[in-house]
């Protein structure tokens, strides 16, 4: 005999159906996004209001107006300026960029030689992307050859000497070459010194202990610009005559030791999140120093302070700029040289150049922020809010 | 990551590179090659990169000239741009091997920071630019009481400026900018009606502006800047070498000696232009300044003479335009003057 079924639970699941129309399509959005309340619609009348005066003079000056190729300042002046434009125009002179294109990019670097850096960054590019996406394999081999191979094959490229390539030096680097190189070294020297000092930091060893606080403490006291200043200017005076030490090797050492301080005071943050039991039970498995902080403790802190990690990243690219101040000419360097160029001196010059290293700027800087965000999600497996 | 190594190898293998601070600099530039100049990062008609990225200028061309007289090829030369503060201990250090880079001559310089100037490529000095439509009718900077001025703080610039005023017995209203693009938006806002600097600089400044044609620059000079080359002291041979480059340059634009006629004027009957060009018989100008005897004509195919090479990079042929005055040779009227070459 059967019995009879007395469950109240519906044992297949009702049909999906549409929300309700009153909260989809773009009306809905609207309602709820822009005029939800008073206060929203007046923000929003306001906003609009704003962007409709602001982006169609923006949109004007840099596309619509824009003189895009020429040869000097005539081009980009108007007529009362000397030169071939309505008067009252006002318009971006990326003509000025264009004609500078080679020399914002890799400064002095003789151009025959041009397809030397190009070939790095290529290198760079196709070893980079691979490793960054998780789904390719052979992580370990890229890896090998990305912080292995590559610094030493770009070293070669780069200064050249041997080879029958014809050797470059330093100063003749300009422009986003020094740019990328200040920080991808200032990156990757300065990430394990950080970690290093970081765990010095919080070592039970007395001199470890001190010598770590006091490295980050003096160099987190000093100015970026003081630094560099001392390397360029005093430095030459207490070697002996004759010696002169590299100039970007100077700044390189100068910009990854700062970094690696905030660094390390960035991974102590971490480090410090991490419950006491994660260490004892460390420990209680029996394992060493290095295996309890390699296995257990870093991969957790890192993961924690990723967007610390990123924010000094990007703090440090965009500060590589300061070595403008000791003679080099990073990206920002180059292009306000180039304004001294009394063939291009116009009145849009200078506003036309500085919002092409802040575009390229941007650029990088998104690109880095974006990338971290989608490493955080992908790591972030416990404390996903 | 990609130049990891250069923080590695770039010790050893680029790192210490010796440059020679002897007292001999005319044996060490002959023995690597080139002169390494140093120029300013980016001062227009003086030192400024060209699209190429080529050094121009009166100051880059003086170094050109220096090559063209030690090598008989303008082109051996490297440039070292130096900011303001770091030109006298790149000197010093012997990091570059003369200093072109608009700078003052000043007793201070020449003999407590150790740097011996050869001469004066420039005469510049302070000058006034007014907005003749804010400003009618003035042509002279004693009429210029109770005007707001522009300028850069904590330059000798602004100090020279309250002498001036106060020395005439005029009211001022400084209108004062740390940064040199805050004052030329300033000033082409019409924040002031007067901007003060470095006559030249005032000339680039103009082409910047909104409306070129309404700005005049005043003819009075209310200090002087006399901008020229420097070398290290203590190597007279280097220092004669680089004197007497400059003195040929006045020299030659006084003969009449250009780039385009040097070939015909080194058959001249004129014993002077023969003289100088090195070529008489048995002449031992040039070997006993160090080089060979036809520098000056070396010099003048590389560059030109002084005035060619003015009216290049700062005179009528640039975008600049600025008048000789009071840059003009000493035959007409200016302060340029050359000793003679016998």
């Amino acid at each position: 005999m059967q019995e009879h079924d007395t469950s109240w639970v519906r044992t297949e699941m009702a049909l999906s159906q549409q929300a309700p129309a009153g909260v989809r399509g773009l009306g809905a959005w609207i309602r709820k996004n822009l005029i939800a309340s008073t206060g929203d619609t007046i923000l929003t009348i306001v906003g609009i209001v704003l962007v409709a005066m602001i982006l169609p003079q923006i949109i004007n000056w840099a596309f619509i107006n824009a003189q895009w190729t020429g040869t000097d300042r005539t081009f980009c002046a108007t007529v009362a300026q000397g030169g071939i434009q309505p008067d009252g125009w006002s318009g971006a002179c990326w003509a000025f960029v264009n004609a500078k294109f080679g020399q914002f990019m890799f400064g002095r670097y003789p151009i025959d030689e041009r397809w030397r850096p190009i070939l790095v960054a290529v290198l760079f590019v196709v070893l980079l992307v691979p490793l960054l996406i998780p789904r390719v394999p052979r992580k370990g081999l890229n890896a090998i050859l990305f912080f292995l191979v590559l610094p030493i094959v770009a070293f070669i490229l780069l200064t050249g000497g041997v080879f029958g390539l014809l050797h470059v030096e330093t100063p003749l680097w300009g422009g986003l070459l020094v740019t990328l190189s200040l920080s991808f070294v200032g990156i990757a020297v300065s990430l394990p010194i950080g970690i290093v000092l970081a765990l010095g930091r919080r070592s039970k060893m007395p001199i470890v202990k001190t010598l770590c606080v006091v490295f980050i403490e003096t160099v987190r006291g000093i100015p970026l610009i003081t630094v560099l200043f001392m390397a360029s200017v005093m430095l030459p005076l207490f070697l002996p005559a004759g010696v002169t030490f590299d100039k970007l090797l100077r700044a390189l050492i100068g910009v990854s030791l700062f970094a690696a301080a905030y660094m390390a005071e960035v991974v102590r943050g971490g480090l410090q999140a991490i419950p006491k039991g994660q260490y004892e039970g460390a420990d209680s498995l029996g394992l060493g120093y290095w295996q309890k902080m390699g296995l257990i403790v870093l991969p957790q802190a890192l993961k924690l302070v990723i967007p610390g990690i990123v924010n000094t990243f990007i703090g440090m690219f965009k500060d590589t700029s300061l070595v403008y101040i000791i003679g080099m000419f990073d990206l920002l360097g180059v292009v306000k040289l180039h304004f001294s160029d009394a063939n291009w001196a116009t009145p849009q010059t200078a506003r036309s150049g500085l919002v092409f290293a802040a575009f390229v700027f941007w650029l990088f800087c998104f690109g880095m922020s974006r990338y971290s965000m989608f490493t955080e999600r992908r790591l972030d497996t416990s404390y996903k809010r | 990551m990609k130049h990891i190594a250069i923080g590695i190898l770039g010790a050893a293998a680029l790192g210490l590179v010796a440059s020679a601070a002897s007292a001999a600099t005319l044996d060490d530039v002959k023995a690597k090659g080139f002169i390494q100049c140093g120029v300013s990062t980016g001062l227009a008609g003086f030192s400024a990169p060209d699209d190429k990225g080529d050094w121009q200028g009166i100051d880059a061309d003086f170094c050109r000239a220096v090559a063209a007289a030690v090598f008989g090829d303008g082109t051996k030369v490297k440039f070292t741009p130096l900011s303001a503060k770091e030109r006298f201990t790149a000197l010093q250090s012997g990091e570059i091997d003369m200093l072109s880079r608009n700078t003052t001559w000043t007793i201070n310089r020449d003999t407590a920071l150790g740097l011996n100037f050869v001469g004066v490529t420039y005469y510049d000095g302070q000058g006034f630019m007014i907005n003749a439509k804010k400003l009618p009718g003035v042509n002279s900077a004693l009429q210029l009481s109770g005007a707001a001025v522009c300028v850069q703080s904590g330059t000798t610039t602004e100090l020279n400026l309250a002498d001036y005023f106060k020395a005439n017995k005029m009211e001022y209203n400084p209108v004062v900018f740390e940064k040199l693009e805050e004052v030329n938006a300033a000033y082409d806002a019409g924040r002031c009606d007067v901007y003060t600097t470095d006559q030249s600089g005032l000339y680039g400044i103009r082409l910047t502006l909104g409306a070129p044609a309404d700005h005049v620059v005043l003819p009075e000079i209310i200090s002087k800047e006399p901008l020229g080359p420097a070398v290290r002291q203590g190597d007279d041979q280097w220092y004669h070498i680089v004197k007497w480059t400059y003195f040929a340059l006045l020299q030659a634009e006084e003969l009449g000696i250009t780039k385009a006629n040097i070939d015909e004027m080194k058959s001249s009957d004129s014993p002077e232009i023969k003289r100088v060009l090195g070529q008489e018989a048995d002449t031992k100008i040039g070997t006993d300044l160090g080089v060979s005897n036809d520098w000056v004509v070396n010099i003048v195919k590389a560059v030109g003479n002084y005035g060619e090479m003015f009216e290049r990079n700062v005179g009528s042929g640039s975008p600049l335009k600025i008048a000789r005055g009071i840059n003009a040779l000493w035959t007409k009227g200016g302060l340029q003057y050359a000793p003679p070459i016998r």
